[in-house]
């Protein structure tokens, strides 16, 4: 398990022959002379770890190799957008023979081509035409419908909290209470210059 | 000054001097408040100049296409029968077609434009064989 590891640990400690090792038993190693292709090093905690990280970095590196293909970033990309006509690169890089055939036919005269040869080289070149990029989807219905839908079960969920979770209205709420609670306001005069109590008639007993 | 350019750009000399009239025109067509503002036949006479350098290559053929349409204008006719002959000297049908598409979606809701420019354009369209997307039935979906 650790012959990968043996090499690279090897060389690591003779790297690190003058560095300080914590324990006894590295230091004891060091002085036995480990040097690099010794191929069974003494069991060691460092080492251990070291070369279980080595071997999970060696597997991650395995596992995104058969990961599908990223595209290459650092080529021209193909793009169909209306601002530009003509993109970086062709839509077909990679032709049949069919295909590299009708591109030599290509560098004659044009009037020689057919209707569907023209088309078929259109195609190669380029994917979408342009009624093609600005066709829209019904995409917006499929979000409009859905914000609905998370609308109508937050209000489930709100009157589930009314039924459930909120507590009793407050008994200021209740009978004659909020009526004796604004007589007492206008007893008051709670704000008589431009508030409540200015829109109360006082001679008369009833609003302004 | 076409002349110079013309003589630049036989010479292939791919260096600032080439690009200049087009940035110098470039900052005219932005409207400063001084300095000359570029008329319209200048500015047509230096994109048919643009396109008509017989060794154009295919990423100035792009790079003259993608600018031409970021303006707020319709090209020309004349412009354009320059950008599809240099299509032709580039062996490039498919890229003329996309022209064509690409006047038609600038000309936006006026839609008499794309149709008088075709009618400019049926000469050459003619001479060199290149079909519209109307006649090749890409136009609709």
């Amino acid at each position: 398990m650790f012959h990968l590891a043996a090499g690279r640990v090897g060389s690591l400690a003779a790297k690190r022959a003058t560095a300080a090792l914590s324990t006894s038993s590295a230091r004891m190693m060091a002085s036995h002379g480990h040097g690099t292709g010794d191929t069974h090093p003494p069991f060691h905690q460092q080492q251990l770890l070291v070369s279980a990280l080595d071997k999970l970095r060696q597997d991650d590196r395995k596992r995104f190799r058969q990961v599908s293909t990223a595209v290459d970033m650092s080529k021209p990309l193909y793009t169909d957008s209306v601002d530009v006509p003509l993109p970086d690169r062709p839509y077909k890089e990679v032709l049949t023979d069919a295909d590299k055939s009708l591109k030599q036919k290509e560098k004659g005269p044009w009037n020689q081509l057919s209707k569907e040869e023209k088309l078929a080289l259109y195609r190669l070149k380029f994917l979408k035409t342009y009624p093609e990029m600005r066709h829209s989807t019904p995409e917006w219905k499929t979000v409009l419908g859905v914000a609905f839908f998370f609308l109508g079960l937050t209000g489930f969920v709100v009157w589930w909290q009314k039924v459930y979770v909120f507590p009793k209205r407050p008994r200021t709420f209740e009978g004659d209470w909020p009526e004796k609670q604004l007589k007492r306001m206008l007893d008051m005069r709670i704000n008589p210059v431009q508030g409540i109590s200015s829109k109360w008639d006082y001679e008369k007993g009833q609003w302004k | 000054m076409f002349r110079a350019a013309v003589r630049l750009s036989v010479s292939g000399v791919r260096s600032l001097t080439r690009t200049q009239p087009g940035c110098q025109a470039l900052l005219a067509s932005r409207g400063y408040s001084h300095g000359k503002q570029e008329t319209d036949e200048e500015f047509d006479a230096r994109w048919v100049t643009y396109f008509n350098k017989p060794d154009i290559d295919a990423w100035e053929l792009r790079k003259g296409m993608n600018t031409l349409v970021c303006y707020d204008l319709v090209p020309e006719p004349k412009i354009l029968e320059a950008a599809l002959r240099a299509c032709r000297r580039l062996n490039d049908l498919a890229s003329a077609i996309r022209i064509l598409e690409a006047v038609k979606d600038k000309a936006g809701p006026h839609k008499d434009i794309y149709p008088y420019v075709i009618q400019e354009l049926k000469p050459v369209l003619e001479e060199l064989g290149i079909s519209t997307p109307e006649e090749l039935g890409i136009d609709k979906l």
